[in-house]
């Protein structure tokens, strides 16, 4: 491929004036052929829709009757009647509602957290820009660090309870808040800045009424990425050491070979998932329209 | 009509440190304006035009040299006077009415008198039914109308506007042009304008400076006389070409003479 290519500009150097050719094209010597814009025809709604629940109802049916007739093993895999069977049974019976609420709390706490440390710490670097340049290696350095490699050492520090999770989950959020915000300050132009002091402005003026507002969009740009990370982050510290949780769930499902329950603990935790980022799109919305302009 | 002097540059000089040793980008600048006039400065890119308005502003400390203002030594003291930049840096989360109380915003009058002392003057000058739009919405011409008001409400005698116009489309900077003039009959101000166009300059002012550049100085001070108000036919009367004439000669390099003759 690559040498092709080579050749082909090369041959065209070579020949100078003439148009590069090239290799396995063929062209017609007579006019070239009449061609319509291709354009895809658009299914209603309502075809899209019911394709995607056809398709969702083929995959369970077929992960049934393959559990049932012995292509999938049932033992590793469960199967879909018995999944339902302990959903109802982990709501009826269990401790659905403990351990999202504990899960739930520890991310929202977290992601709370973080987001606001972490916007506070990046536009804290526009006060002096000494102070920026000691901080930033070690923001990176922070940021370079798996925070997740940290969990144990958290988990002995904080305890076993909401503490320890609240800490990895507001970890994760806060860098990338830090260094969003930072960019944000980064962005805001310093002619902006020359205006606001040329009308006599304090610094404290020019923080509030140029940088805060500047910088806003940058910091509400990263709640979404931040709700998934506290998630990501409240779970891990639920498998390390937890009395609850639907992360404590899932491990202790999983080591006690309760395939079933892992797929409840897991549909939960995807819901509450998509709960979470739907509920963080409506606060951003909500937030562009009525605080950025 | 007693003429007082407003504005005072004596001997302002910027010199910057190089790799290769001092750099002169002001030689010693010295002048003075009276109060209420209009003064532009002209000349090439790079002849420290923008280096003299941030000194005058405050935004940069002149190596040596003092700036008077009122008599007064305001050499690095901001806030003195009214500053315009080329663009318009209007705040986009700011309707128009709130981005023109800036200036008296950042002085400490209340919002709310801020705008009650504004909105007549944005009816007034072309911006009414914007007040309450966002920046966005407003086309180039209006946008720099409400930059300019932003800067005239500020309780400074002497304004500095750097090339406010360089970016509209001609007609648009026509109409600036006549408006500007209207503006500065009615708010007395001192303007101190600096622009690349030697018709602007000469169409607007009382005062010209023309300047040239390696080190930045002053080549030349041209008053302009012509009686106001002025009209747009003024520019194609004898007088006003011979002058444009003479700037232009000023202003050309060495290698294109044949340009100007």
């Amino acid at each position: 491929m690559m040498t092709e290519r080579t050749i082909g500009r090369l041959s065209a150097a070579a020949i100078g004036r003439q148009p590069p050719l090239r290799l396995g094209a063929r062209r017609p010597s007579g006019p070239p052929r009449a061609r319509r814009l291709p354009v895809e025809r658009q299914w209603p709604s309502w075809l899209i829709v019911l394709v995607q629940v056809l398709a969702f109802v083929l995959v369970i049916a077929a992960w049934e009757a393959a559990a049932y007739i012995g292509m999938v093993d049932a033992f590793f895999w469960s199967r879909p009647s018995q999944i339902w069977q302990t959903l109802t049974v982990f709501f009826t019976e269990g401790d659905a509602f403990v351990d999202i609420a504990y899960t739930f709390r520890a991310t929202i706490m977290g992601f709370a957290l973080g987001t606001l440390l972490g916007s506070l710490l990046g536009l804290s670097f526009w006060w002096s820009r000494n102070y920026a340049a000691i901080v930033q290696p070690f923001v990176i350095c922070f940021e370079s660090i798996p925070k997740l490699a940290l969990a144990p050492l958290i988990i002995l520090i904080f305890g076993m309870g909401l503490s320890s999770k609240v800490a990895i989950a507001t970890a994760l959020t806060l860098v990338v808040s830090t260094l969003t915000t930072y960019a944000g300050v980064r962005a805001v132009d310093p002619d902006g800045e020359r205006l606001f002091y040329s009308l006599g402005a304090t610094r404290w003026q020019v923080f509030r009424k140029l940088i805060v507002p500047a910088v806003l969009p940058w910091t509400i740009s990263v709640l979404r990425v931040n709700i998934g990370l506290a998630l990501t982050g409240s779970i891990v510290g639920e498998f390390i050491a937890s009395q609850h949780g639907l992360g404590r769930t899932i491990l202790y499902a999983g080591q006690t070979y309760e395939i079933s329950l892992v797929w409840v603990a897991v549909l939960v935790l995807s819901s509450l998932s998509i709960a979470m980022y739907v509920g963080v799109s409506w606060l951003e919305r909500w937030l562009r329209r009525d605080l950025v302009r | 009509m007693t003429a007082v002097t407003k504005l005072e540059l004596k001997d302002v000089t910027t010199t910057f440190a190089t790799p290769t040793g001092p750099f002169q980008a002001l030689a010693p600048v010295s002048f003075s304006l009276e109060e209420g006039r209009f003064v532009s400065l002209i000349g090439p890119s790079g002849c420290g035009k923008s280096t003299l308005f941030n000194i005058v502003a405050g935004l940069q400390p002149p190596s040596g040299g003092a700036v008077l203002i009122d008599g007064e030594d305001a050499t690095g003291t901001i806030g003195r006077v009214g500053y315009m930049l080329q663009k318009d840096l209007l705040l986009s989360w700011r309707t128009v009415l709130d981005n023109v109380i800036l200036g008296m915003e950042i002085r400490g009058v209340s919002r709310k008198e801020a705008r009650g002392r504004a909105e007549p003057y944005l009816r007034r000058y072309g911006l009414g039914g914007f007040e309450h739009q966002y920046p966005r919405s407003l086309s180039g011409g209006m946008r720099q109308r409400a930059a300019l008001l932003r800067t005239l409400l500020v309780d400074t005698d002497i304004i500095l506007l750097d090339e406010p116009f360089g970016a509209l489309d001609a007609q648009t900077k026509g109409h600036m042009q006549e408006w500007l003039m209207r503006i500065w009959t009615e708010f007395r101000k001192t303007v101190v304008f600096v622009t690349h166009d030697i018709e602007e300059a000469l169409f607007l002012s009382d005062e010209v400076y023309v300047m040239a550049t390696r080190p930045g100085r002053v080549v030349e001070h041209l008053t302009v006389d012509f009686p106001r108000p002025r009209h747009r036919g003024l520019v194609t009367e004898p007088g006003f070409v011979a002058l444009k004439q003479h700037c232009l000669s000023l202003l050309a390099e060495p290698g294109d003479t044949a340009l100007v003759a």
